[in-house]
């Protein structure tokens, strides 16, 4: 756990960045750090590992003051991922991520098999681990640099604006990645963002900072988008929060039968679309009985919309009805269609609620 | 003219004995590479003091452009008369070339090493000491092997400045390819001074290349990558 008891800081130019900062980082789960351009994340998260030292106030990792700790020991024992990686131009991917663990004294063959670990932890190849960082994508070189704050395995990795400087393609893989990585590894991250879809999709925990360094609120993401403090925190999280809070409301549905057909037998009587599914109820796609007759082939089978699985957000289940074609989500459980529900019946279910 | 310096320069005899271009190279090579190690001495652990911490960075560059300006002939007659009297044999003469040398490398390999390391990517430095190296980890692990080809450049475009300039040894009467310049001057045999001035030129050729060769080897295949990338 990481604690900020009364932390104020002032830059020799008079720059009040961070005023007095409480807060409560919980030990596991990543917490995310969120505000607008010079609100003072960076000092923040940088004050934990001591790269920016306090004017006031202090803070401690596991009760421990980390100014009690020596800065280099201090920041060995903490990962610490940045926004363009700043990987070792003249070190190879495995040389760059054997730096922590040669540094805190593991020998080369210790050293070596903790850095290709986490290079296969985070996605790269043994063959990638002998290139140099100019051989590599921005992506993968993110990847880099998260895996050389893995390799000595600490307990908190710190994390300022680790995915900003890739496209959104790679941005949502290295989010997931660390998402998974993180649950793999049961570690702390700190990660600071100015995007606040990015805090609200990844964090655990979301401190809500406003100009000055001030806290403005530190919650899940749910309640966030539920219950936002003031009318700073409202506007920051943004127009949509409504909608969005779905993403973080379970649904409390029966989903209705629906009528099914497998490949090759004959379409059924009646009206409208029914669900084509295969041979161990998994789904397949929709057919219109306005075009089709006799056996089902493949070739008339509509796209599915996306599918909800049993327990998902309010928000899958909403998309899943609004994205068939008939309307009608397909509710799944174990690869299997238990049913479908309608945009009605979800929407029926949040006024409940 | 020209036939004339080919057959001096083809003659056996002009590059055997005492005198013969060979052993004149090694002279001037003694004194160049005695010259540019000083230099290095010197302006190497300076430029990585400026580069490294950022201060004195206005002392590179006016030290520099000042030592530019000192002309190497004036420098050696006035170190020559004040050296003369407190020293004996060829030291005496050999000292005051050496001194006109070094100052006229320190600024090429001052500029290349703290522009070198003042060119280390910012996040790398950041990573450095976010990662937990100590300030002089630092320097040795990251900021010198990524500066190294600036460095390298620096030493390299001394290095030809002194063996071309090295040439002024022998105007205070010590050996060198200097030699033949003032001698065949003086004797009017030009295809000598022509032929004296291709070897000097064909020695500055040669050690680049060897130096060039030095860099291959020590600079990381990355920094190479980052470049042709
Ligand atoms: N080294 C420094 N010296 C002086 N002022 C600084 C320094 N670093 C940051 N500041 C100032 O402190 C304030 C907070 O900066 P900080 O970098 O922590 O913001 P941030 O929230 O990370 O912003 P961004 O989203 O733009 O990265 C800003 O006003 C900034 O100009
Ligand atoms: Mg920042």
């Amino acid at each position: 756990m990481i604690r900020f008891e009364g932390v104020t800081k002032r830059y020799a130019d008079g720059v009040t960045a961070v005023d007095d900062l409480s807060l409560e980082v919980p030990q596991g789960g990543i917490t995310v750090f969120v505000g607008p351009s010079g609100c003072g994340k960076t000092t923040s998260l940088r004050m934990i590992n001591r790269m920016v030292e306090p004017t006031e106030g202090r803070i401690l990792i596991n009760d421990q003051d980390v100014a009690a700790r020596k800065p280099a020991q201090l920041r060995r024992s903490i990962g610490y991922v940045i926004q363009h990686a700043g990987l070792f131009p003249h070190r190879t991917v495995l040389k760059n991520v054997m730096t922590v663990p040669r540094l805190i004294g593991w020998d080369q063959a210790r050293a070596r098999s903790a850095a290709m670990e986490a290079i296969e932890k985070v996605g790269l190849t043994a063959d990638q681990a002998e290139r140099y960082p100019a051989q590599l994508s921005g992506g993968q070189q993110q990847r880099v640099g998260v895996a050389r704050a893995l390799a000595s395995d600490p307990e908190v990795v710190l994390m300022d604006e680790p995915f900003s400087a890739v496209d959104p393609l790679v941005r949502m893989d290295l989010q997931a990645e660390v998402r998974r990585l993180q649950r793999e590894l049961g570690i702390t991250v700190v990660l600071v963002t100015h995007d606040i879809d990015e805090a609200i999709g990844l964090g655990d925990h979301v401190a809500v900072l406003r100009q000055g360094g001030r806290l403005a609120q530190l919650a899940t993401p749910g309640e966030l988008l539920r219950e936002p403090a003031d009318d700073f925190v409202a506007s920051f999280v943004g127009k949509d929060r409504g909608y969005r809070k779905l993403g973080f409301t379970g649904a409390d549905l029966d989903p209705a039968p629906e009528q099914t057909v497998r490949l090759g037998e004959d379409v059924p009587t009646g009206r409208g679309w029914v669900l084509a599914v295969g041979e161990g109820g998994e789904p397949l796609g929709w057919v219109d009985r306005h075009t089709s007759g006799g056996p089902v082939g493949e070739d008339e089978l509509h796209r599915m919309g996306s599918l909800a699985e049993v327990g998902d957000s309010a928000r899958v289940f909403l998309d899943a009805a609004l994205s068939a074609p008939s309307r009608r989500g397909v509710v799944v459980q174990d690869g299997r269609v238990i049913g479908t529900v309608s945009a009605q019946q979800v929407v029926d279910s949040l006024e409940r609620t | 003219m020209i036939s004339l310096t080919w057959q001096w320069l083809t003659d056996p005899a002009t590059w055997t004995g005492p005198g013969g271009i060979l052993a004149q190279s090694v002279t001037h090579l003694r004194i160049s590479v005695i010259a540019l190690a000083l230099a290095a001495l010197v302006a190497v652990p300076v430029g990585l003091f400026i580069g490294h911490t950022g201060r004195g960075r206005w002392l590179a560059i006016n030290v520099a452009g000042a030592f530019r300006a000192i002309p190497s002939l004036g420098v050696l007659f006035v170190a020559t008369l004040i050296l003369l009297p407190r020293l004996s044999g060829d030291l005496a003469f050999e000292l005051p070339v050496i001194l006109v040398l070094v100052l006229l490398a320190v600024p090429p390999v001052l500029s290349g090493t703290y522009a070198g390391v003042e060119a280390v990517d910012p996040a790398a430095r950041d990573a450095a000491r976010g990662v937990g190296m100590t300030e002089s980890q630092i320097l040795w692990q990251v900021e010198v092997p990524a500066a190294l080809p600036l460095v390298l450049s620096g030493l390299r475009s001394a290095m030809l400045q002194i063996i071309a300039t090295a040439t002024i040894a022998a105007i205070v009467g010590i050996g060198g390819l200097g030699r033949y310049l003032i001698d065949g001057q003086a004797s009017r045999q030009y295809e000598v001074m022509a032929g004296g001035a291709i070897v000097v030129a064909a020695l500055a050729l040669l050690v680049d290349l060897v130096m060039a060769g030095i860099q291959r080897v020590v600079v990381s295949r990355g920094l190479v990558e980052a470049r042709a990338g």
